[in-house]
């Protein structure tokens, strides 16, 4: 299986990416994610302005095969919105890491970053599902 | 392989058939004269251009239907083994039973004096089912599961507001229907999901855990869709019930326990019956259900309202019931799908109903035990009336779960329920139910084996299936990213038979 899991970002358990930058997070799903979700029909996401809390759901991703729930990685405001997912979900497949992204935040408490898994944590638990 | 030869037609759509003018009836004219639109109705409410109807013949139209059909599966033609579904066969006494002139033809509005026969079925159906449950009263209006579970937990909702403290979650295993959550939040609740433990149901500590003043009930699906029933069911509800909270079970698998197990002996405060599934009314685009709600006697008085109530020998609606929640559908909900399920309860009895759920069980296990050599099971060991396979066998052939239920199409099954339940990677979702025959479980097991052999030697095989129906494989991304909801003349596309 195909496991890309960038050195330059924190994880959640629930699949999720965080890239942390002068207090804004920017964040999506991971390849494993989308992988197993297969092709992604539709994605819902916040508006901008609204708040999110860590560990909470912050939108959903639907694909042919199910739909999931997104996690918010950390607490904070939105500040953008990746748009264009609206109109080409599968943007999300081909490239779930960069063009991808769904939103950025600005978070409320950047010690929030340090809890998240790192990538050789992250790997770990993929590895564990994969058995 | 016992697939299909048949001879099907390609078929346009009906708007692509006909010509201008053409007509399938004739009607005579009005003796009030011609009726002019623009005199009734406001202006802006008149049809500019005509209706773009299709124009064609009464026979042109009845082959259109009947040459779709045929592309078409259904439980008539074949085993339908979609997990948790309860896809079983429709004993055709029930549909003349439902067509009787004094159930088909019974105006709704008609006086209780009328309707004794009418109202004496609801009674007698909602007593059986009652019993069945281990619960005390029953009310038939859902109409459907989803709306029974809405209906439970509008019930329990009312109950903790009664007593003085409303409350805000629900407890859900994650091996629960999705309607569950669903329906909680509809009503207002938040979920908690709670995790399936090793052996593939809810541990009782989990539950212990979880559970406070903050919760209204703890909702399961039980037997949960992994087809294994929630052992911990009477320890959790103890814990439940300790914290004054409620235990809703989903009772769309009730075919694995019928007469054998009684919800309420679990500890069970409410539950939904699908008489769709369990009590073989028409399913699927076949409907409409009826999803039938039963309470303990604590909850009785916030069933909806009117209730079916006898004195002496007569029987009436009640409508003085203060503490109801109301009503949740018109009339006595779908009546006709009641006098169906009612056919079918008495023609079985407790002991045909018994024996459902045993030839249930046994159908599932026979399955699981003669495929789990091909296909990976979700939890190796004796399950209820559904079994759980993935694809992890089947990985290395790059053929996936998709692949095999298309696959299973060319050999004249319809797919199983296919990536649910979502704890399971790829799942592959089995109920045979317990009206096929040793014969066509035989079939059905052979059908799977020879895939799995196909997804070893052959997997383009696999991949590219159906090869057998009118039409391929259907572009599924497409379809949910650009639906075409509107047939336009213009973009008119033929279909392509194969």
């Amino acid at each position: 299986m195909r496991m890309n899991v960038p050195e330059d970002r924190r994880y959640t358990t629930e699949h999720e990416w965080a890239a942390l930058e002068d207090g804004v997070v920017t964040v999506g799903i991971t390849d494993y994610a989308q992988e197993q979700l297969g092709e992604i029909v539709f994605v819902e996401l916040p508006k901008e302005g609204d708040v999110i809390k860590k560990d909470e759901t912050f939108g959903a991703v639907e694909s042919t095969k199910t739909a999931s729930d997104l996690y918010a990685p950390m607490s904070g405001k939105v500040i953008e919105v990746n748009d264009p997912l609206a109109d080409s979900p599968g943007v999300v497949n081909e490239d779930p890491y960069e063009e991808g992204w769904m939103i950025r935040v600005e978070v409320s408490d950047e010690d929030e970053f340090e809890g998240l898994l790192t990538a050789a944590g992250y790997k770990k638990i993929i590895a564990e599902a994969a058995e | 392989m016992t697939g299909r030869r048949g001879l099907d037609f390609a078929e346009p759509l009906i708007f692509e058939r006909g010509s201008p003018g053409r007509r399938g009836t004739s009607t005579l004219a009005s003796p009030l004269g011609t009726w002019d639109a623009s005199r009734e109705a406001p202006s802006e409410f008149l049809r500019r251009g005509p209706v773009g109807l299709p124009e064609v013949g009464e026979p042109e139209a009845f082959r259109h239907f009947v040459r779709l059909s045929r592309w078409n599966f259904a439980i008539d033609l074949g085993m339908y083994p979609l997990g948790s579904c309860t896809m079983k066969y429709n004993p055709k006494v029930n549909e003349a039973a439902a067509r009787m002139p004094g159930f088909a033809e019974l105006h709704p509005y008609a006086p209780e004096s009328w309707t004794q026969g009418a109202l004496r079925l609801l009674y007698e159906l909602a007593h059986g089912l009652a019993e069945l449950a281990g619960l005390h009263a029953v009310t038939l209006q859902p109409a459907a599961g989803a709306q029974g579970e809405l209906t439970g937990l509008m019930i329990i909702r009312a109950a903790h507001i009664a007593r003085g403290g409303a409350r805000t979650r629900i407890l859900i295993p994650d091996t629960a229907h999705g309607t569950n959550p669903a329906s909680s939040a509809l009503c207002g609740f938040e979920v908690v999901p709670l995790p399936t433990g090793g052996r593939g149901f809810v541990e009782a500590s989990v539950v212990e855990r979880a559970m406070d003043e903050r919760v209204a009930a703890f909702m399961a699906t039980n037997p949960n869709t992994l087809g294994l029933f929630e052992s911990e069911i009477g320890r959790i509800a103890e814990i439940v019930h300790a914290k004054g909270g409620f235990v809703y079970c989903d009772g769309a698998n009730m075919n694995a326990l019928l007469g054998k197990v009684r919800p309420g002996d679990m500890g069970v405060d409410v539950m939904q019956y699908n008489l769709h599934k369990t009590f073989t009314t028409p399913h699927g685009g076949g409907g409409p259900g009826a999803g039938p709600v039963a309470v303990t006697k604590a909850l009785e008085p916030f069933l909806p309202k009117p209730v079916v109530a006898k004195t002496g020998d007569v029987y009436r609606f009640e409508f003085d019931r203060p503490k109801s929640i109301g009503r949740m559908r018109s009339f006595c909900g779908n009546f006709g799908v009641l006098v169906r399920a009612f056919t079918y309860l008495r023609e079985m009895g407790i002991d045909g109903l018994t024996r459902v759920a045993e030839m249930a069980v046994l159908n599932a296990n026979y399955l699981r035990v003669n495929l789990r050599d091909d296909f990976q099971l979700a939890f190796d060991g004796p399950c209820m009336h559904e079994a759980v396979f993935s694809d992890k066998k089947q990985k290395a052939s790059g053929a996936t779960t998709m692949d095999i239920a298309k696959r299973l199409i060319d050999f004249g099954f319809h797919p199983p329920t296919i990536y649910f339940p979502l704890v399971v990677h790829g799942a592959l979702m089995i109920e045979p139910t317990e009206t096929e025959t040793k014969e066509t479980l035989d079939e059905f097991i052979a059908a799977m084996r020879e895939i799995a052999r196909e997804c070893r030697e052959s997997p383009d095989v696999v991949k590219g299936a159906p090869h057998h129906t009118a039409l391929g494989r259907l572009d599924e991304v497409q379809a949910a990213r650009r639906p075409v909801l509107r047939w336009k003349r213009e973009c008119e596309e033929k279909p392509r038979p194969r």
